[in-house]
């Protein structure tokens, strides 16, 4: 009984993505492009292995951006902030970590640190400020957001400008080789292709440890009871002021490694085309995965996949934008399917319950 | 009630299937529409179909990458598209235009995907494709490339360089001798060097004239918020500003963001009864921006022209005939590249003195500065 209503729930997102699909399918149609055709291009495209390793580079900063959020929602903490989180964590390690060069693992893991203390210091600003303020996460993240992006501006355009004379645009000065980390290419033999950013494994560890954190520790535990009853938790000995700051924090913690695969893999400085809305990103991901380190590593695949292949598009004549709008699709439709099934799952269970109590009178 | 739900869930699920469905069983149908459409198809770039008509004469493939602003902006990335589109109408050529997302990642995969599309040309319109357009130049030794504003150092790749810093100074003459006020006003997009030329050969050319004049420079926004080349509003806030302290001609570089000057000389024009100027830039916007709000024409003095269309013509045109060389390419007031506009004939009579600035630019009697 068990097993099927786990796979009831797994069809879900792959309920979500067939409509996607057709809906996506309706409004070429309405455009006058031919779906099969589009689809075909895209799959075509998105993988030839050029395309995989950008699909899987892609994934790497979705991935760890999901995982960021989903620590915070599984306490039923909403951390809109990661955007802001992320960025400025990137930029400080870019600026610090250039100012130094050392033995490339030490230098590297300094990097990440900087990244990291400064992601979740800021996060830990909107945990501080819901805690003794009584201010709503989702409102001080936003703030957060706006501050963030214009202290990045600021230190970027004074501070930490590289003053060169041919930087037309502020930008850091570039990692010394020391603080950038290989590309994978050797390691799993495909020389000939572009370089898979060497953070990759790091983003599955990441995913490992998340998955520790939340269900074999008591940390997680009491994240996942405050999530679920936060009354039933705080009779339970649960400080929920102490909770809402270490999650937080730890959210953060994740947000600050967001921006890593692409700046130790390609970027190697902070410019104004550092990529934004990952943070964003990582609350799509997160939803569809449904805060499972695997559903997440899936959705964050797909995400990445439709990303790339879309790319293909325009140059065929078919609107790129297209792709946006499939997106949006399936995470609307998936959100809804989530609730239909989970009040299908509850009156099974109550219904099989009712059934033992009945076979056993 | 159970039952219920579960009936709801079937539903759904049938009615994706038969959504699905009705998107794959009628691909002939649009098939035919797009054959039947040809405008529509020439619209919408590169088609296949084209290339597949004639497999033993490949035509040359261009492909065009805009930058921020895109399409629309009455100006640079407008005038790109156009000497794009003057190339594709004389030579035939096969063209494609993209725009990049926000990200910058995306621009080098912009320019490689081109590449491996097997086109001949591509153009990076914008000097933020010079990180990435030296990659990709580097990994497609045997493709054309072609930067907007910049030089970058492979052989195969062309740098189409202006000097707007001539140009501005032109517009400096014309708006110190028309001046009344002796006050005018210079807005730029953002604060980087790119544009600081313009700045700097306007401020030039209006102190050539009469180094009395009062310049109020304002700049739309600093980076790395490049908002300042797209943002009308902004720019109307700051015109009216500079024209409420006295100002009666302003001088943009700022892309799209300088619709909202024009606007703010209309409406300042009529609130107070005397008459004040706009200065448009990177094409004739007397033409432009006065063609596609008619109101604002009268304001329009003249414009310094940039004109990317030829460079962008240029390179597909040696492109095309095989002459195609790397390395900068200048345009200036001497090559004609750079230019003032007369259109509207508000400066008709003082072109004599422009004209003579003209020329002692050419001789090298002036040499115009073009940064800080």
């Amino acid at each position: 009984m068990k097993i099927r209503l786990r796979l009831v729930s797994f069809s879900a997102p792959i309920i979500a993505l067939g409509l996607a699909v057709g809906l996506t399918s309706l409004i070429l149609l309405g455009i006058g492009k031919d779906p099969i055709e589009t689809f075909r291009m895209m799959f075509e495209y998105g993988s030839t292995g050029k395309s995989l390793v950008s699909v899987l580079n892609r994934t790497i900063p979705l991935y760890i951006s999901a995982i960021a959020v989903a620590v915070g929602f599984k306490m039923g903490l909403f951390n809109i902030g990661v955007e802001g989180q992320y960025l400025l964590g990137a930029l400080l390690a870019a600026a610090i970590g250039t100012s130094f060069a050392i033995y490339r693992p030490i230098h590297i893991f300094l990097i990440m640190l900087i990244a990291v203390v400064a992601s979740s210091t800021w996060a830990a600003i909107a945990g501080y400020l819901k805690v003794y303020k009584g201010i709503h996460e989702v409102i001080s993240t936003i703030m957060l957001n706006y501050i963030g992006t214009g202290l990045i501006a600021y230190l970027l355009s004074t501070v930490f400008f590289d003053e060169d004379e041919k930087n037309a645009i502020p930008q850091t000065v570039e990692l010394p080789e020391s603080g950038r980390l290989p590309s994978l290419n050797n390691v799993v033999g495909i020389e000939d292709l572009p370089n898979l950013h060497g953070f990759l494994p790091i983003a599955l560890l990441l995913g490992l440890i998340y998955y520790l954190l939340i269900w074999k520790t008591t940390l997680g535990f009491d994240l996942r009871v405050t999530g679920a009853n936060p009354v039933a938790a705080k009779f339970s000995g649960v400080d929920p002021k102490r909770l809402t700051i270490i999650a937080m924090i730890i959210s953060g913690a994740f947000a600050g490694l967001v921006g890593m695969g692409p700046l130790l893999g390609y970027f190697h400085q902070y410019t104004i085309d550092f990529p934004p809305g990952l943070g964003f990103a990582g609350i799509g991901v997160a939803l569809l995965g449904r805060n499972h380190p695997l559903g997440m590593l899936l959705g964050a695949m797909l995400f990445g996949f439709l990303e790339r292949s879309a790319q293909i598009l325009d140059l065929r004549g078919v609107p790129k934008e297209i792709e946006t709008m499939m997106s949006a699709f399936i995470l609307l439709i998936v959100v809804v399917f989530y609730e239909i099934i989970r009040r299908y799952i509850v009156t099974q269970q109550i219904k099989d319950a009712s059934k033992k109590v009945e076979s056993s009178t | 009630m159970t039952r219920m739900k579960s009936k709801w869930l079937v539903l759904f699920i049938v009615f994706g299937l038969i959504l699905t469905a009705c998107g794959g069983g009628s691909d002939d149908a649009a098939e035919e529409v797009v054959a039947d459409e040809p405008a529509e198809t020439l619209d919408s770039p590169a088609t296949t179909a084209a290339a597949a008509a004639e497999p033993d004469a490949p035509a040359t493939k261009v492909c065009l990458v805009l930058d921020i602003g895109g399409l629309g902006d009455q100006g640079f990335n407008d005038s790109a598209y156009l000497g794009y589109n003057m190339g594709i109408d004389e030579f035939g050529v096969e063209g494609t235009f993209l725009e990049p997302d926000e990200g910058g990642e995306n621009r080098g995969e912009l320019l490689n995907l081109c590449a491996e599309d097997g086109n001949d040309l591509i153009i990076g319109n914008g000097f933020l494709f010079d990180v990435a357009m030296a990659e990709s130049a580097t990994n497609f030794p045997d493709t054309n490339f072609a930067i907007t504003d910049s030089v970058i150092d492979p052989a195969n790749a062309r740098g189409m360089i202006f000097a707007a810093e001539q140009g501005s100074f032109l517009v400096g003459v014309a708006a110190a001798l028309k001046t009344e006020t002796n006050k005018i006003g210079f807005i730029g997009g953002v604060d980087i060097p790119l544009i600081h030329a313009f700045e700097v050969g306007f401020v030039a050319g209006v102190q050539a004239v009469n180094p009395d004049i009062e310049i109020d420079i304002k700049y739309a926004s600093v980076p790395p918020d490049f908002s300042g080349f797209g943002d009308p509003v902004k720019g109307k806030e700051i015109a009216l500003a500079q024209y409420e302290a006295g100002a009666d001609i302003i001088y943009h570089a700022a892309g799209g963001t300088g619709i909202g000057m024009f606007e703010a000389a209309a409406e300042v024009s009529a609130s107070t009864g005397s008459k004040v100027w706009g200065i448009g830039v990177d094409q004739d916007q007397y033409l432009t921006i006065g063609g596609a709000i008619p109101e604002v024409q009268e304001f329009i003095l003249t414009s310094m022209v940039k004109k990317v269309e030829v460079a962008v013509y240029n390179a597909i045109k040696d492109t095309v005939n095989g002459t195609f060389t790397g390395g900068p390419v200048a345009e200036d007031v001497e090559s004609g590249g750079i230019d003032i506009s007369y259109t509207g004939g508000y400066i008709d009579d003082i072109k004599d003195e422009i004209e003579a600035y003209r020329a002692k630019i050419i001789s090298g009697e002036i040499v115009v500065p073009s940064s800080r």
